[in-house]
Order: C-alpha cells, then structure tokens, then sequence
C-alpha cells in the first residue's frame, strides 16, 4: 500500500521538485521571477483571495438558508450544491461561456476578462464552504441563542456574538480548501479566460502553456510555487481539525 | 420575518445564477437544433471512442481505488506506526496539486527525457501521449475519495465487533468480509461514487500527458476542449450534455445514499 501511494503520488512530485531546482537555487529563482510567471502566480493569488472572501460570505448565507429556513424544494437545492464537485470542469468553464460569453443571452460578455476568472473559480468552489458549515450549524445548541435573545439581543447581534463564533473555525476550514482548489484550477478557467499573459492567465494555465513551449524548468518552478501554496493551505485545515477534536 | 426571506432570496439567487441557469444554457444549446442533431453529434466515431476512453479510465481506476482506499482507511484508523502523519498527508496531496501539475509530474517521470524514459522506451513502453499515463494522471486525482469516505466510518464502528469475530476464531479474511465491510458499505459506495465522477471528469492531467489525438487520446473531456476550438460548438456542447447527465446522476445517487446512510 506505502508502495503503492510513493509510486503514484511520491515519485511524481520528486520529479517536478527535482527538476525545478535542476539549475541550482539560482535556476529556480529566475524561472519563478520571470515576468510572466509573477503575474501569472500574482493574478492567481488575487483571484483566489477574491473568491475565497466572496465564498465565506455566500457559502455561509447559503448554509444558513438550507438549515435555519424551510422552503419547499429545499432537499433538491442542497442536493444541488454538490453539482460543481460532480461536473467536470471543462464542462463548467463551457457552462460559464454559453451564459456569459460572446453569445451571452442576457448580453453580458464577460470572456477573456479577469472577472471571468473570478466567476470561474466561484463555481468550482461553490460547495466548500457551505458543506463545511451545513453539519456544524445543524449541530449547534439553539439555547444559547433562545437565552440571548430573551435577554434582548437583535437578531444580528446573537449572529455575531454567538453563531459566527461557533462557526468560524468551519468557515476557515471552508475557505482554505477552496483557496486550494482555486489555486489550481485549470479546467473551468482555460476556455473563458482566454489565457491573455499579464492579464487572464493563471498559474495552472501559464504551467500548461510552458509545457507547451518545452520550458519544462520554467512549468516545474511555478508548480513548486503552487504545490507549496497549497500544502501550507492544507496543512492550516489539519491542524485546525486536531484543535477541534482535542478542544 | 423579513429578514429571513431576504436571506433566502439572496442564497437561492445566488445558486441560480452561478449554477442553474448556466447549467441550463448548456443543455439548451445542445438541443438548440433539434434533439436528432445533438445524438448525431456525439455519435461520430471520434466521440464514441472518447466515450469508450472515458469509460477505460474509470474501470481501471475506480477498483484500484478502491481496494487501495480501503486498505489504507484500515492501516490510518486501526494500525500504529511511525510516519503516519506523513502518510495521511500524502495521501490527501491529490486534493491540493493542480491537475496540470499531475500531469507535468508524469511526463517528467515517465516521458522521453524523464526518470525511466530510456528503459521504458528501451522496452518499447509508451506511457506518455498514450494510455497508460493517462489511466495513471486518473488514478493519481481520484486517489483520496475512498480513504476519506471510509476512514470516519471506521472510526466511528470502532473495533468490538471485530474483537468478538476474533476470539470466537474468525480469520482475519474472515473478520473483514463478514464484519467490517457490511458495516463500512454505504461509505465504500459514497467514495466510489466520488472516484467515478472525478475520473470521468478530469480534464487537466489528462490534457497534459495525453498529446490530445482526435479518435486515439481524447477523453470526452478533452473532446469538449477539441471541438470547441474547432468551432465545432454542436459536439462540444452535445458531449457537455452527456458529462454533465453523468453529473447529475452522481448528485442523484450521492443523495440516496446519504439517506441511506443515515438511516442505516
């Protein structure tokens, strides 16, 4: 099984660790500091930052509206949720382009812009932080908020002293790993976002293109950059997992 | 009162616009020309060779996911060692590597200038810009689904009823077929579902290590990307309708199970 997982996951990414530093400390820093690859790896970190802030705000109204609220359809709009992790991303960024691309029919071209990207990449990353929330919040002890608001708290008050508390730490955990996600993602953002370098591209896309271009030194050391982003990314989620289990 | 439908609308509105009616241009495309013209379009012999690709990756991959996914579950949550941390790390890795960095990672291993490029081509073995580094960019990002469905189901059953097969003399085979694999069931079946999807729908890894050849490397996603910029829009959004059908149904199947679950 250890075999098993270093042939098909370890082995792999020695190879783009090694051959990202095949010129020396030196070699990898001029491939990652060439300006393409800043804006490229600069624009992702943006976008991602964007979307993960839009992500806490809407996944977490979301989760709030599917546990708190009752409506008729709710099941098949949870169900709904999971669609972004099910649908291929090549589908996605296909969907994305048919609504708001050239032939948009709401007559809103938003191809090859940043806010394409962006748009993108909330799609994919849609369920993150609403499937983290959702099981906390059906959790949560509802006293605490029957007692504060018997004491005369308003409504927005107990949501902020009390609920976003409880959940703070499911929201992070949310976001971090859509941050992961939105970090690589190419699928969804390669047909919408036109691939424009300095303004469109994205690290995964700039990775892919470098390949391309047989700058095989040039693709490793962005993908070093972005393989450590989101292991330090992943690494925050699993701590944050202990704490709660010892806490 | 008030509030509370405000926050409705805004959360159902949201959904609406960034998942429902995309999703639904797609299908309304596809069908733009008459029903008869999209079965035309994805039954060209390039898509169904990208559809027979499609389902080559998932048959190879899923088991193999499986059995791993399971047994690494069974040595996270019941076995002691060092390194585990690592292990479990690693295994969750696929969730945060890029998928064209996947696949940048198996041409440099496994491509002409790569690690084994000169025994493999040596040995007249192409895994590069053919099947086999395509089956292994596949199993590579749907490696975790399995182990992270099964492992919290693990934990939870705990190691009684195991311990009671044990000392009434079951074998270890024994133990597992008749006690623990009933009782992990419908989590095996949610990571199973997962895999499937993510096999079927990977698009960057494959992309990379593929060479992308109509009729020869082309998954259906990649037969999306191709007929798109050939302007061929009825294939590419034809082929969407049929991925984003198996979509649908995993999301279909992902909550029955959950009911079950639940009430199992």
């Amino acid at each position: 099984m250890l075999v098993w997982l270093s042939v098909i996951v370890l082995l792999p990414l020695a190879a783009v660790v090694a051959k990202s530093t095949e010129g020396g400390l030196d070699g990898f820093w001029q491939a990652v500091s060439s300006r393409e690859a800043v804006a490229a790896i600069k624009f992702t970190l943006i976008a991602s930052i964007v979307v993960v802030a839009v992500n806490a705000v809407m996944g977490t109204v979301i989760a709030w509206v599917l546990v708190r609220d009752e409506f008729p359809g709710k099941r098949f709009v949870s169900a709904l949720i999971d669609l972004p992790f099910a649908l291929p991303t090549i589908v996605a960024g296909l969907t994305l382009l048919a609504l708001w691309g050239p032939r948009s029919p709401v007559g809103v071209n938003l191809a090859f812009s940043k806010a394409a990207v962006i748009l993108a990449l909330l799609f994919v990353t849609l369920p993150f932080v609403v499937r983290a929330v959702q099981p906390v919040l059906i959790e949560l002890d509802r006293e605490m908020e029957e007692a504060a608001a018997s004491l005369g708290a308003s409504p927005l008050v107990i949501f902020r002293r009390i609920v976003l508390p409880n959940l703070r730490p499911a929201i992070v955990a949310g976001c971090s790993l859509g941050f992961a996600r939105a970090l690589g993602e190419f699928g969804a953002v390669v047909l919408i976002s036109g691939n424009i370098p300095f303004k469109t591209e994205v690290a995964s896309v700039f990775v892919f293109s470098q390949i391309g271009n047989d700058n095989v030194t040039g693709a490793a050391a962005v993908s070093v950059v972005l393989l450590l982003l989101s292991l330090i990314t992943l690494g925050l989620v699993a701590r944050l997992g202990r704490v709660r289990h010892e806490g | 009162m008030r509030a509370r439908f405000g926050l409705r609308s805004l959360a159902l509105g949201y959904l609406f616009v960034l998942l429902v009616v995309p999703v639904g241009m797609v299908f309304y495309r596809a069908f733009e020309h008459g029903f008869a013209a999209a079965w035309d379009a994805v039954t060209t012999p390039d898509a169904l060779h990208a559809l027979q690709l499609t389902l080559l990756m998932v048959v190879v991959a899923v088991p193999l996911n499986t059995i791993f996914g399971i047994a690494a579950a069974l040595l996270i949550v019941r076995k002691r060692f060092r390194g585990k941390a690592v292990v479990e790390a690693l295994i969750d890795v696929p969730f945060a590597v890029s998928p064209v960095v996947v696949g940048l990672a198996l041409i440099l291993v496994y491509g002409r200038t790569g690690w084994l490029g000169d025994w493999l081509s040596q040995n007249g073995i192409r895994v590069i810009f053919s099947t086999p580094g395509m089956i292994l960019a596949t199993i590579f990002v749907s490696l975790p689904f399995v182990v992270r469905e099964v492992a919290p189901v693990l934990r939870e059953i705990g190691t009684e009823q195991e311990e009671a097969a044990r000392t009434l003399g079951a074998s270890p085979w024994q133990t597992f077929s008749r006690i623990t694999l009933p009782a992990i069931r419908w989590g095996v079946g949610y990571g199973v579902v997962l895999t499937t999807a993510r096999a079927v729908g990977e698009f960057g890894a494959v992309s990379v290590v593929s060479g992308r050849l109509a009729g020869q490397t082309e998954t259906l996603t990649l037969f999306v990307q191709d007929h798109f910029e050939r302007f061929d829009l009825a294939g590419a959004y034809a082929a969407s309708v049929v991925l984003a059908a198996i979509a649908l149904s995993t999301v279909a199947v992902m909550t029955l199970l959950q009911r079950r679950r639940r009430t199992a």
